[in-house]
């Protein structure tokens, strides 16, 4: 078991301009499941493959407990990874894929049986260590290229979205034995998935990387709370936070109609006279009538005990769409007319130019 | 679709005879099932019988002519066989006697498998390695060279007799230095061992890559993170996927070595010759003595008969595979 460091690691594919990561740091305590996140294209998975060793490191360094792993070929990383279609050695029956890496090893027979067996306990897999991979269901699979990372007891577990080819229900069950798979085993693991429901879920700690560049880690709570930025604010979150842009005026900000109450010091470093406000869904309070911001309500998705009101409001003849968390049962319909307030500790402000946040505070009042 | 039917729900007739055929198992793309359905459908399975016929038909005439006696042979047809009754082995008991001043027909027997066993392995060694190489290892100028490869297969055979019969007799020598010496061996089945495996290498790499590079990325790359190096990585994986390719064009070469006679004639002359230079020479300078080619054709065709059979299973799958996804 060993920390994971990236210390400035680019990798920049050749005849393209800008390099599809770029100068990543990122340390990954020992034991942590740390989860990279971002949309498509964004650097995730390549960051995981540099410490496959899989992909080059043109620039920076990669090391691995206190070995720096940046030029050693992936055999000798000590590390074992789940790949996204299994990539289960079809030839092998399912011991003989799950002790593969111990036959290479050089590890004995009898030791790589009870290893491969002790493992296919761990995950239910006893009753088809005899099968091909093609007698498998998709589960099965999943939980057999699980079951191949495990049997080296390896010093890191990547992960590289193992699993989105299951079905939505599969899914989360196999989240939650995974996330507490490793935990148990106390495994270092770094983890790739586009879906910020699994990243939440499932990481000690998430990065959230966008075009190669890392853009904030920190614990699910911290991304969800204290995004350092527009784009963390939007991804991070489902529905996502509503991103308006708002005026600066005299004791806080002003949208259309509404104005919010938020302190001169947070404005103080605005490079202009306008910055992007963010409130999510269920930061705010919705009224028949009264001060605040009028919407009017398209519809109202319903989730059992909550609901989610999607509306819109014209601000300045441009049509601002918004999604407000109200309750399951009792709501307004579509073709109302309501009118909204956030809570002014929950809004937050970020630079309009930049996107970088403004508010200092930690909004974390809820305790 | 379950192959289960409750017994008593009504069935129309043709899907009672589908499930009878077992067809309802088969499973897979509509495409693919019509076209089986197609092939094992009734006036299909007619046509390849007659067409099994026709062309079995002459084989059997050989058989038949290969056991009857000389004087039969010269002097009335197969089909009167029932007319002019008489079978005997003497054609064959003189067939592998026969042979010219350095061999007989059976020592040619012999030569054949000394000559096609390493013709087929040396190739299909290589060009598995080769395949391996140009698919999956990165290195510069690994297109051109496999281009260059390629293109190799339009060079007719014929004209690299002369050249090759020059490099196993002088070797080369540029610009005064001599950088092989050539073979010197007089005769040897080495010559015609290395005459064979230039002449298949082309197709062999091309045809394995192709099959090696549709390999999926992640499993090698799985492999190299379980600690798998290029040779593991070869025997373990690559190899054992590849098998119906290997098998498939292994079959071909050796189909192709053992009936080969122009390679056979310029390399493999004298004691080393191949039973297809005796076959030739077997029936005598005016073909006066082809009842003993009769015989002599039988014996040349077991070997084949014998490999194609044993490894049929992959002739077919080694054909289809690659091509069929799914």
């Amino acid at each position: 078991m060993a920390s994971v460091t990236f210390d400035k690691a680019s990798r920049i594919y050749p005849g393209q301009a800008r390099p599809a990561v770029d100068k990543l740091d990122l340390d990954v305590a020992d034991g942590e499941f740390l989860v990279l996140v971002g949309p498509s294209g964004c650097g995730k998975s390549t960051s995981l493959r540099m410490l496959a060793g899989l992909e080059e490191v043109n620039e920076g360094s990669i090391r691995i407990g206190d070995r720096d792993v940046t030029d050693v070929p992936p055999k000798d990383r000590d590390i074992a990874m789940v790949f996204q279609n299994y990539a289960l050695y079809p030839h092998m029956t399912v011991a003989e894929n799950m002790g593969f890496a111990l036959k290479i090893a050089g590890v004995n027979k009898e030791e790589r049986a009870s290893r491969v067996l002790e493992a296919a306990k761990l995950l239910d897999l006893e009753d088809y260590l005899g099968r091909k991979p093609k007698a498998l269901s998709g589960g099965q699979r999943q939980r057999v290229a699980m079951g191949r990372a495990i049997v080296r007891s390896p010093q890191v577990f990547l992960m590289d979205e193992p699993l989105s080819n299951l079905d939505a229900k599969l899914r989360v069950q196999t989240r939650t034995q995974i996330a507490s798979l490793t935990r148990r085993l106390g495994v270092t693991t770094v983890y790739v998935t586009h879906d910020q429901t699994e990243a939440l879920t499932m990481g000690d700690r998430i990065a959230v990387l966008k075009d190669g560049i890392l853009q904030q880690v920190g614990t699910p709570r911290d991304l969800y709370a204290k995004p350092e930025n527009v784009f963390v604010a939007g991804f991070i979150g489902s529905p996502a936070m509503n991103l308006f842009d708002a005026d600066i005026v005299d004791g806080g900000l002003k949208f259309g109609t509404a104005t919010a109450k938020v302190d001169r010091e947070t404005l103080a470093g605005a490079s202009g006279k306008k910055v992007t406000i963010g409130v999510r869904p269920e930061d705010v309070v919705v009224a028949k009538s009264g001060e605040g911001l009028p919407v009017d309500v398209d519809i109202v998705e319903e989730l059992g005990a909550d609901g989610y009101l999607y509306g819109h409001t014209d601000v300045d003849g441009n049509r601002v769409d918004i999604v407000v968390r109200v309750d399951g049962r009792v709501h307004p319909n579509a073709g109302d007319k309501v009118v909204i307030t956030p809570q002014p500790d929950h809004i937050h402000v970020f630079d309009l130019e930049s996107g970088e946040r403004l508010s200092k505070k930690a909004v974390e009042t809820s305790k | 679709m379950s192959a289960v039917t409750p017994i008593d729900l009504p069935i129309d007739r043709s899907t009672e005879k589908q499930l009878a055929r077992g067809e309802a198992k088969i499973e897979g793309s509509t495409a693919a099932r019509r076209t089986k359905r197609r092939l094992t459908s009734r006036s299909a399975t007619i046509a390849a019988l007659i067409i099994a016929i026709l062309w079995t038909t002459p084989t059997l005439g050989l058989l038949i002519s290969s056991l009857r006696p000389a004087k039969e042979v010269a002097t009335t047809g197969w089909w009167t066989i029932f007319s002019n009754w008489g079978f005997t082995f003497d054609n064959y008991v003189q067939v592998l006697a026969a042979g010219n001043t350095q061999l007989t027909m059976s020592e040619a027997f012999l030569n054949s498998i000394a000559i096609t066993l390493p013709a087929t392995v040396i190739p299909l060694v290589i060009a598995s390695l080769a395949a391996y190489a140009f698919a999956w290892i990165d290195f510069k100028g690994k297109d051109w060279v496999f281009i260059g490869v390629f293109a190799l297969q339009i060079v007719p055979l014929q004209m690299a007799l002369v050249p090759l019969l020059s490099l196993f007799s002088r070797g080369i020598t540029i610009g005064g230095v001599q950088l092989f010496s050539g073979l010197n061996q007089g005769t040897s089945y080495s010559q015609v061992w290395i005459a064979h495996t230039i002449f298949a290498l082309p197709l062999a790499i091309f045809l394995l890559h192709n099959f090696v590079s549709e390999i999926p990325r992640e499993l090698i790359e799985a492999a190299r993170v379980d600690g798998a190096g290029h040779g593991q990585i070869f025997f373990r994986i690559i190899l054992p996927l590849t098998m119906p390719a290997i098998a498939a064009f292994g079959i071909f070469q050796f189909l192709w070595v053992w009936n080969d006679l122009l390679v056979a004639l310029v390399f493999a002359d004298g004691t080393v010759a191949p039973i297809t230079k005796l076959l030739a020479e077997v029936t005598g300078k005016y073909g006066q003595e082809w009842h003993l080619l009769t015989a002599g054709a039988f014996i040349a065709i077991v070997i084949p008969l014998v490999v194609f059979f044993a490894l049929q299973r992959y002739f077919v799958r080694g054909l289809l595979a690659g091509s069929t996804k799914g």
